[in-house]
């Protein structure tokens, strides 16, 4: 039982830091039916802002943080919907999965060239100490990371259900033409959505470097990962991506432990076909209307 | 009977040229020798490290005259990590007249282009470390670093000899670097009546070892061996303390590498294991060539930029014993070669190589205090 | 267009390529057999996404599988042809049954049900080493001997995949030209009328999956005897992605498309060698500018210079044409 418990908790540590990137993955698709494989990437640079910041302008990690911010949403929000997915998004989702992969790579490299082939090591938000919870050993950074990036989730569901603003988004993303019609900002709302999806990957950036380390090549599995949250979970509802996230975080341990550590990222792969054939909308999404 | 004539002269003047052009070449030409390695795909952190040593070595060997009188042009060729583009790649830099290739890294991608380079009858120093480069007979194929079977027994003898351990727990990474290092490390506890309790594979990238520890920690094993690369030996060392495991963990090279000390911090120490190559070796060449290596390269090298360095000097200590750029006496003349420092110090330490290929030199026992490798045993050639 | 002009360009090209080996060193030879190889690949995505419009993510999977059943089938001492063409029964059937739950659901589904497959392919070749060698692969297998010829020399290898390459070619082209092809182009100009003059859409669909999968079998099993060794990491998702950037770069749904893509995408490292370390971050730059500049693939961009000049010599009827 304390076994369980111990893989239940880190998994949902390791799930909750999926979720932030998978949710990127429905946000976009929502807003403007963009599938960014690049997403895994988009988690990984913000971490090398962060370092940038604090070991070439001497900066504290505080100010550093800020400075990755400033250079995420203008980067991976702005820049990338100007230049990648605005001129492409006419011509249908291949080119936009074609540009983006190679988005990734170019991410990648760039970082490989420009700063190090090497892991590096990134300053830990939260302590490492440990508690012990029901006989399993949880540490402070565990806990820490499971409850901001729930909040954070909620503060997104919130803005997107109790603000004006956020109806709009929600508006754009059920129906563009409508809610044009109804007096909405359609393309601001899109802008909107992708500076909130590049908030969110220098967050889970901040999170997981810390357990996993800053690395260039850190997006392939990543994005994968995320890739399959999202559609397990739903691709196109919010609270589907926190869903499917969690859970594979919690099954990947699970099955590592329970059922074959060779075949561990077997599991939600199957899982994900399973649910294709029986539930196509994922656990918690809603069915589409919309044809591709 | 003009114009026959002279288009036979013609002719014949155009024949002259093209076979004298070789020979014109290789006076005017640099020595050309081929990189052939893992600049990107997965491979590509220890292929950035191996270029830059090699680079090192290279530009080092050019400033001080070059070999045999003759520059030395490097030609880097990425085999993205891919065994189809490195075989490709290997016949390319045959095709560019490379002298000796020097190359790739990852096991799997060795195994195809070794027997284009053996077709072809061109010398090639790999940085493979899985047992069967050497056990294929083939007379060009030399290693820059132990193979796993060499490494795994002296690991094996500490184990069971002087730590008296009787039941074992394997943490593998489940790639060919891994699973060459746990079938010869199994091999050898089977040797030594040593009882492998738990056999755990994780998978390269992978974020959570809460699963893998959880096993270590339950399999009631008396030690722990691990063999990660940096990255995952680093996350999965400071799961082990999260989880408070009290077995004592050992590893080879990579485990107690400075990258996974950086990276890890305080969990690492405490862990013990054999070192072949190191940066952290107390070796005077090799404290030099680290300090030459960062000032030009802002990291600190592993033992890939190490393999490629002394790979590189033996290129040219034995071009120069040779008196020529020539293949075949290249590859007869490394084989049951030992160099030393005093006669090369760019070889940092003294090699010695078989007639398989496979690579002798002394080695390390090791254990981590507070962030630092300190040696416990130096062990000597085999 | 000019068929007559179109057919004696074809056929330059085919003589040249049949003649080109001779003058060409190895390694030349051995960069123009993995352009066929993955030609052959591409040609079979391109079924399924240019002509059915269905995205596959599992290419590479099924030259895996068809790379694994040709190795060791061959070194298990069965005649080549036979082990090539059970490769390809083989990714057919796998094709039929992968495809025929996910296009029930349609939309992209195929494409996530298929990066899955891939994955779990991967899995399965590097996890299951009784049968396939593990994460060390298959090392020696024996290149195909024709008529008493060994084809152990590039030279003679090339010929063998020259071969296929050519057929192939034939066979997809007469595919496209059938009736079955003809309701293929239809369906993909306008599906819902399609399906009212009575085309099986799902149907359709799914054989041009099985019968793209195929094509990836016979691909693999090729690049199998052309590297004469093969591992899973050959096989991943990345691999999947390069023949899907084929495709897409040449311009899907051109007969021509793949080859083109192919080419590309196989020279195009070679001709940032120069840039050193930077040819990944140049490749992937020029990607991205050749999506947005024109996301119809290069052969998109003929096409649209072509119709400009129709349009200056003809500006009256050409609304169709723009329409198409």
């Amino acid at each position: 039982m304390t076994e369980f418990i111990q893989l239940l908790i880190s998994g949902l540590a390791t799930g909750s830091i999926y979720a932030l990137a998978a949710i990127g993955f429905t946000l976009l698709w929502q807003a403007s039916q963009t599938i960014n494989f690049a997403q895994g990437e988009f988690v990984m640079l913000p971490a090398f802002f962060v370092l940038a910041g604090m070991h070439f302008l001497g900066l504290g990690f505080g100010p550093a943080i800020l400075l990755a911010l400033v250079a995420s949403l203008l980067i991976l929000g702005l820049t990338f919907k100007r230049v990648i997915i605005d001129p492409l998004l006419p011509h249908g989702v291949l080119p936009v999965v074609i540009a983006t992969i190679a988005l990734g790579i170019l991410m990648k490299e760039s970082v490989k060239q420009f700063y190090s082939a090497e892991a590096q090591p990134f300053p830990a938000l939260f302590s490492e100490r440990t508690i012990t919870v029901l006989g399993a050993v949880v540490s402070v950074q565990d806990i820490a990371v499971l409850l901001i990036s729930l909040s954070a989730v909620g503060l997104l569901q919130f803005f997107l259900t109790g603000t004006k603003t956020g109806r709009c988004m929600q508006a754009t993303a059920q129906n563009p033409a409508v809610a044009e019609i109804l007096g909405v900002n359609v393309k601001r709302m899109i802008l909107y959505t992708f500076l909130i999806n590049a908030a969110l990957a220098l967050l889970a950036s901040v999170l997981i470097s810390p357990i996993y380390l800053a690395k260039f090549n850190n997006g392939e599995t990543l994005g994968l990962i995320a890739f399959i949250a999202a559609i397990v979970g739903g691709f196109n509802q919010i609270r589907g991506a926190i869903a499917g996230g969690l859970l594979i975080g919690v099954i990947d341990n699970l099955a590592a432990a329970y059922v074959s550590a060779q075949y561990r990222s077997a599991i939600p792969l199957i899982l994900l076909i399973i649910i294709i054939l029986i539930r196509p909308q994922g656990l918690l999404g809603k069915a589409e209307g919309r044809t591709v | 009977m003009n114009r026959r004539y002279f288009l036979a002269l013609t002719a014949g003047a155009a024949f002259a040229m093209v076979a004298a052009a070789p020979f014109a070449a290789t006076a005017a030409d640099p020595i050309k020798i081929a990189n052939v390695i893992e600049l990107s795909g997965a491979g590509a952190t220890v292929g950035t490290n191996w270029r830059d040593g090699l680079t090192l070595a290279f530009e080092e060997i050019n400033a001080a005259g070059g070999l045999l009188g003759q520059s030395v042009e490097v030609l880097n060729y990425d085999t993205q990590t891919d065994a189809p583009t490195s075989r490709a790649m290997v016949q390319k830099a045959i095709d560019d007249g490379a002298y000796v290739i020097l190359g790739p890294i990852y096991s799997g991608t060795v195994k195809v282009n070794m027997l284009v380079a053996q077709q072809n009858g061109v010398p090639q120093l790999t940085g493979a470390e899985a047992p069967f480069i050497t056990g294929m007979g083939n007379p060009y194929i030399f290693r820059t670093s132990f193979g796993a079977q060499q490494s795994m027994p002296k690991l094996a003898k500490y184990l069971s000899e002087k730590a008296g351990t009787k039941t074992v727990a394997v943490a593998w990474s489940n790639d060919d670097f891994g699973k060459g290092g746990r079938d010869s490390f199994v091999a050898e506890m089977e040797k030594h009546g040593i009882q492998v309790v738990a056999d755990i594979s994780s998978e390269v990238g992978q974020a959570d070892f809460a699963a893998d520890v959880v096993k270590l920690k339950g399999s009631g094993a008396e030690a722990i061996f691990v063999y990660l690369h940096e990255e995952e030996s680093a996350r999965l060392l400071k799961e082990i303390r999260k989880q408070d495991v009290k077995q004592a963990i050992f590893g080879e090279t990579t485990l107690m590498n400075q990258k996974v000390i950086d990276l890890a911090g305080d969990a690492v120490n405490g862990v013990r294991g054999h070192v072949g190559l190191t940066a952290d070796a107390p070796v005077p060449g090799i404290e030099d060539f680290v300090k030459k290596f960062e000032a030009k390269y802002k990291y600190k090298p592993d033992h890939n930029a190490i393999k490629a360095y002394t790979g590189a000097y033996a290129v040219k200590f034995v071009t120069n014993k040779i008196g020529k750029a020539d293949r075949q006496a290249f590859a007869d003349a490394l084989h049951n070669l030992t160099i030393t420092p005093a006669e090369e110090p760019g070889i940092l330490m003294e090699t010695s190589w078989d007639d398989k290929g496979e690579i002798n030199r002394e080695s390390f026992l090791v254990e981590v205090v507070d962030g630092k490798q300190k040696v416990i045993e130096t062990l000597p050639k085999l | 267009m000019n068929a007559r002009a179109n057919f004696l360009a074809i056929l330059a090209a085919v003589a040249v390529l049949a003649v080109l080996p001779s003058s060409l060193s190895t390694y030349s030879v051995y960069v123009l057999c993995s352009w066929m190889v993955f030609s052959i690949a591409a040609m079979g995505l391109n079924l399924t996404l240019g002509f059915a419009g269905q995205v596959s993510l599992a290419q590479a999977a099924f030259m895996g599988i068809g790379a694994y059943t040709t190795a060791l089938m061959t070194m298990a001492g069965i005649p080549w042809p036979l082990a090539m063409i059970a490769a390809a029964v083989e990714c057919f059937l796998i094709g039929l049954v992968l495809g025929y739950p996910a296009l029930r659901v349609q939309h992209h589904f195929l494409a996530f049900v298929t990066l899955a497959f891939n994955a779990l392919v991967f899995l399965v070749l590097r996890n299951e080493e009784w049968l396939t060698g593990g994460t060390y692969g298959v090392v020696g297998i024996p290149r195909p001997s024709v008529l008493g010829f060994s084809t152990n020399q590039q030279t003679g290898f090339y010929y063998v995949v020259f071969g296929f390459f050519l057929v192939l070619s034939a066979v997809l082209y007469g595919i496209l030209r059938s009736p079955w092809g003809r309701a293929f182009q239809a369906l993909r100009e306008n599906p819902i009328r399609a399906n009212s003059l009575g085309v099986d859409i799902r149907r359709m669909t799914l054989l041009a999956f099985a019968i793209g999968s195929a094509y990836g079998g016979i691909a693999g099993g090729l690049l199998g005897q052309l590297v004469q060794f093969i591992d899973p990491n050959s096989f991943t998702l990345t691999i999947s992605l390069k023949v899907l950037l084929m495709v897409i770069v040449g311009g899907a749904g051109y007969f021509f498309g793949p080859y083109l893509g192919a080419l590309l995408v196989i020279l195009m490292p070679e001709f940032l060698r120069f840039t050193e370390g930077y040819y990944l971050m140049l490749y992937a730059l020029l990607v991205i500018v050749l999506m947005i500049s024109c996301p119809k693939g290069l052969l998109g961009i003929v096409d649209r210079i072509k119709l400009s000049i129709k349009l200056r010599q003809n500006p009256s009827a050409t609304a169709w044409e723009q329409g198409k």
